[in-house]
């Protein structure tokens, strides 16, 4: 059980609920969703209690996320764009601190579930929709028309466009699923080595110093993939939501 | 390439045996499995979706309000506040910069003043009292030139009336002497005419 590399990802029920003959037990997976949003809510809550005119230290970290995000709406989507700033900055909130929380040992990593990762990717996806058709009525449909295309290509840049568009939600969703749960099977897998090679005796302790020193490594790495997966998932749903707000419009 | 070895391992005792079996022969994944009887993947175990799918509405929803209600609103008003501030203290900071700079204008308009100004009474100062040093010096010398007049008027008269007294003079002697010598009185008039004589050959 403790070698197991996918074991971290098992779910278990904490409160069995079933409704209709469905599950829908609180788990582990939900206990470590709500703990996410007390930690990135409580941050920002608490962070920016003060009001301060000078900020703290927290306050700090805080109002750079905001800005972070903010600039990275404006350039994506322009000043339209940024009516989506809750929500882009939720869902980059959401999926940082999921994945930081995940980096703690025996955490269970929220993102790593590629439903969870999938609604998020379909939420964004059905916004851009939703407000595409809600805002430009047909006129959204431009967004699989690029401009300046010779009319003999046209239905072939069409077709390869929906498909594009179709693929979006997989991209998005599978992309930050499948880079939390390799590196997390990975960490896993090497940490695991250590452990099975220190106990072979001497020769297996000192063999053990090299996967300890790729758990390290890797640990640190897993650092940056988690920062870089929130922040790749928010730019693309900046890019996205432009679509939205402007479409036919690259 | 973990996780196809992990994901045939666990399909075995989900396909044939009971749980029992299974936990002898995997001891690494039996317990876990045991829970959910199904041998897959767990992110690709269908069975726990609804559930995470109900949370994640739940609490990505609770957060998405807090985000939209409380936090997005209160740091924009920090950063637009402060932003405002700064602004303000640069326009003060501005204002009073041009105040400052008027003054010292203002300041050196009034030395630069008040500079001519002494200047142009000392010149005058200068002035006057060349005029009057002239003026006295002028009036002193008319006041002694005037003396000066007064005294050669009166030596002139002086010398005037003594050489009138010498005629007279130089008479009664000459008269005295005549008689002296000669005994009777000379008359005036002869005497007179030898004085005037002598006084010519004099």
């Amino acid at each position: 059980m403790a070698n197991d590399p996918t074991h971290q990802f098992q779910i278990s029920k904490i409160v069995p609920i079933e409704i209709g003959g469905m599950d829908f037990s609180f788990t582990n997976a939900s206990l470590f969703m709500v703990a996410t949003v007390a930690c990135a809510a409580g941050f920002l809550y608490f962070s920016t209690a003060n009001r301060g005119l000078i900020p703290s230290r927290s306050q700090s970290v805080a109002e750079m996320s905001y800005e972070f995000i903010a600039s990275m709406l404006r350039e994506g989507a322009g000043s339209h764009g940024m009516k989506f700033f809750p929500m882009v900055f939720t869902l980059f909130m959401f999926v940082l601190t999921a994945n930081l929380l995940g980096m703690f040992p025996y955490f269970f990593t929220v993102t790593s579930q590629i439903i969870v990762t999938f609604a998020l990717a379909v939420f964004v996806i059905g916004t851009v929709v939703v407000y595409g058709f809600y805002k430009h009525g047909f006129h959204f449909l431009n967004v699989f028309v690029p401009s300046g295309v010779p009319g003999v290509l046209l239905p072939l840049v069409v077709a390869i466009e929906i498909i594009s568009f179709l693929s979006r939600p997989i991209s998005l969703s599978v992309r930050l699923f499948a880079n939390m749960l390799a590196g997390h099977i990975t960490l896993k897998v090497f940490a695991g080595f250590v452990a099975s090679l220190g106990t072979l005796g001497a020769i297996g302790i000192g063999g053990a110093i090299l996967p300890l020193i790729m758990t390290v490594a890797l640990t640190g790495l897993e650092f940056l993939v988690a920062f870089l997966q929130a922040y790749v998932f928010a730019v693309l749903t900046c890019m996205y939501l432009n679509d939205a707000v402007h479409p036919g419009g690259h | 390439m973990f996780v196809t070895p992990a994901f045939a391992q666990q399909g075995a005792p989900a396909n044939g045996d009971t749980h029992g079996a299974a936990g002898n022969v995997h001891t690494e994944t039996g317990v876990a499995h045991g829970e959910h009887g199904s041998g897959v993947f767990p992110p690709f175990d269908q069975s726990t979706y609804p559930s995470q799918l109900l949370w994640l509405v739940i609490t990505f929803g609770f957060f998405y309000l807090v985000m939209q209600k409380v936090i997005v609103p209160r740091i924009g008003g920090i950063l637009e506040h402060r932003h405002d501030r700064i602004a303000q203290d640069l326009d003060e900071a501005s204002r009073l910069k041009a105040e400052a700079d008027a003054a010292v204008e203002t300041y050196e308009k009034e030395l630069a003043a008040a500079r001519g100004k002494a200047g142009t009474i000392a010149e005058t100062a200068r002035e006057a009292a060349k005029a009057k040093a002239n003026a006295d010096r002028a009036a002193i010398e008319a006041e002694l030139s005037e003396k000066l007049a007064a005294a050669e008027t009166r030596i002139g008269d002086i010398k005037a009336k003594a050489f009138a007294e010498v005629g007279a003079i130089a008479e009664e002697t000459a008269s005295a002497i005549v008689e002296q010598l000669i005994g009777p009185k000379a008359s005036t008039d002869d005497v007179k005419a030898a004085v005037a004589a002598a006084k010519v050959g004099a």
